[in-house]
């Protein structure tokens, strides 16, 4: 058996452990800056094994590494160290800098990267588990606040609720195919046998606990209270890498075992992207908090990124890619500026609180703005080119309801993000700046806004990437 | 899928053989029993003496992480049985992934420890 195959989850696994270790047994000072730096180098030591592990399945066909799940791999642990060095200073500020909230990031890390790699439907359910447990562990981490411990509550009920649907779905899988490894399944599906009623229920209920995870509608109910009730480093994790995951696993799912029965999930999946869509850009128009705005906002994005896996071809699976990408550095910029709004000390996330910052803070603004409209999706930035493709490949695909209603609902979109722009610059100042902004927000910032307007210089290698990792899913 | 279910049939005939009987003894103790309840008579029997106060109070907290350090190791041991029983069959890597299992709950364990979990006061 090939054991380096989990190699970059082994390391991952015994670094996490280390760093535990490490920071309970240190008796002197607070090791959260310590454990964090610590967790960044863990991040950047996977990172390169991940690039460098062989391909293959091992682990009696339970772990698979090829180009798509190493995609996906660079792409979490990109976005976990991003919202590690967004928690460093936010965390010291708020008084809740303890070194367990690196380690959770890591497990939950460690998670994501589990489900990337998974080829069998327990290795699917045990790294979702590993991910979401650390999760809600984080959402309460402010656990003196009434708001925070709420919001780890009602994720951890909510994402029982959709881990028992998936659960669920599993077994009348494993029930009506005798088999829980994608390879197996596949061969079931293809064996050209009629198909069990059971199995596409089976499949139906995977689908829905997914979907829960990645806040689609009709089962987004508890994103807005969530992100707004997290601390706001733990919200900025939650917008990025377990999204990427989950829709790691969910293409993995659909385009491997289950890729014969695209004629099954298509329409499903083309349903919900549209509720989605429609529900991330209407209901984000009232909304008077940025942290409620931004949950709204990535309830929107997983319907566009939706969009490439419903039209349920090689270009449609490259789109979704290249939008998470895209997506994880848009989300990593903003909640960057969202945590520099502060006034004497205090956390603010009101929009109003954000008025006439083009005089206060121009730098901040400006960046402010760059995502606010590559949100949006104006294109010379990075969230055009996402949204580009998806809608080419939805369009190829004949799905042209699909992509008249991703039109539709951008133009909505466009509308609110630039409502934030509009305060920013148009309205008057209405309390004094910010407080001066910590060294970690500036440069995450400042890396992910150049990256936003520069994107265009990276394309080719990101498209290409995703290309490879779209011809490995279907290989 | 047809014998699956006759399978089961004596199954469905003890289902239904239970619910009548349960049924018919409540039922009937419901309609035919001379029912008269008073003060004394519905309230809790506590060994025969009176019951101090009402059983959903808070409890402390520490009793809560008690039981759940016991969860973890009572698991531990359920998971060291099937493994030890099956040692020969497994092999080296069954035995190696049993002693990273129980690395990683030592790790957890000197964590509670230092963290005082395990400290009454």
């Amino acid at each position: 058996m090939n054991w380096t195959l989990a190699l970059p989850e082994i390391v991952l696994s015994c670094s996490g452990l280390f760093i535990l270790l490490f920071g309970v047994l240190q008796k002197r000072s607070e090791p959260s800056f310590a454990c964090t730096m610590l967790t960044l180098v863990a991040f950047l030591v996977t990172g390169i094994l991940v690039v460098v592990a062989p391909d293959g399945a091992g682990y009696h066909g339970q772990f698979v590494n090829d180009g798509f799940s190493r995609f996906m791999k660079i792409l979490s642990l990109g976005a976990a160290g991003l919202a590690a060095i967004l928690s460093l200073d936010y965390n010291r500020q708020e008084k809740t800098a303890r070194f367990e909230f690196p380690v959770l990031l890591l497990f939950s890390t460690l998670g994501t990267l589990v489900m990337a790699s998974s080829a069998n439907l327990m290795t699917l359910y045990v790294g979702l588990e590993l991910q979401s447990l650390a999760i809600y562990i984080l959402c309460a981490f402010a656990r003196d606040e009434l708001t925070s411990a709420e919001a780890g509550l009602k994720y951890f009920v909510l994402g029982s609720l959709a881990s028992g649907l998936l659960l669920y779905g599993i077994s009348l899988v494993y029930g009506f195919a005798g088999t829980m490894e994608y390879a197996g399944l596949r061969q079931v599906l293809t064996g050209g046998a009629p198909l069990a009623a059971g199995l596409v229920i089976g499949l139906v209920f995977v689908i829905v606990g997914l979907a829960f995870k990645l806040s689609m509608a009709p089962f987004h109910m508890w994103t807005p209270d969530v992100y707004q009730g997290s601390p706001t480093s733990v919200t900025a994790f939650l917008a990025g890498a377990p999204k990427a995951a989950a829709f790691a696993l969910l293409l993995r799912v659909l385009a491997q075992p289950f890729g014969h029965l695209a004629g099954q999930w298509q329409l499903l999946i083309e349903i919900v992207a549209i509720a989605t869509m429609f529900l991330g850009s209407l209901a984000a128009i009232g909304q008077r908090d940025i942290k409620r705005l931004m949950a709204y906002s990535s309830i929107g994005h997983m319907g566009y990124a939706a969009m490439g896996i419903a039209s349920a071809t090689d270009a449609g699976i490259r789109g979704t890619l290249v939008y998470l990408a895209t997506y994880l550095i848009m989300n990593a910029g903003t909640f960057g500026c969202i945590l520099a709004m502060r006034r004497r000390g205090r956390a603010l996330t009101r929009i109003e609180d954000l008025a006439g910052l083009g005089r206060t803070d121009p730098t901040l603004a400006v960046l402010m703005a760059v995502f606010m409209f590559s949100m949006a999706g104006v294109p010379p930035l990075a969230g055009f080119f996402g949204k580009l493709m998806v809608f080419a490949a939805a369009v190829q695909a004949g799905l042209w309801v699909l992509a008249a209603v991703g039109v539709v609902t951008s133009v909505i979109g466009l509308f609110y993000y630039w409502r934030i722009v509009k305060v920013m610059f148009l309205d008057a100042p209405v309390a004094g700046a910010f407080d001066h902004r910590a060294p970690s927000l500036s440069f995450v910032s400042a890396v992910t806004g150049v990256a936003t307007v520069l994107f265009l210089l990276v394309l080719g290698p990101v498209t290409g990437a995703a290309q490879a990792a779209a011809a490995a899913l279907f290989g | 899928m047809h014998t699956l279910l006759t399978d089961y049939f004596p199954i469905l005939v003890f289902i239904v053989i239970a619910a009548g009987v349960s049924g018919a003894m409540l039922g009937g103790s419901l309609l035919a029993g001379w029912q008269k309840p008073y003060p004394e008579k519905v309230s809790a029997y506590e060994c025969g003496f009176e019951a101090f106060d009402d059983a959903r109070r808070r409890f402390d907290v520490r009793f809560y992480l008690v039981s759940i350090l016991f969860i973890i190791f009572d698991l531990e041991v359920a998971f060291l049985f099937p493994w030890a029983i099956s040692l020969g069959h497994i092999g080296m890597f069954g035995f190696l992934s049993m002693l990273a299992f129980l690395g990683v709950l030592t790790v957890g364990f000197v964590y509670e420890w230092c963290k005082g979990a395990l400290d009454w006061e």
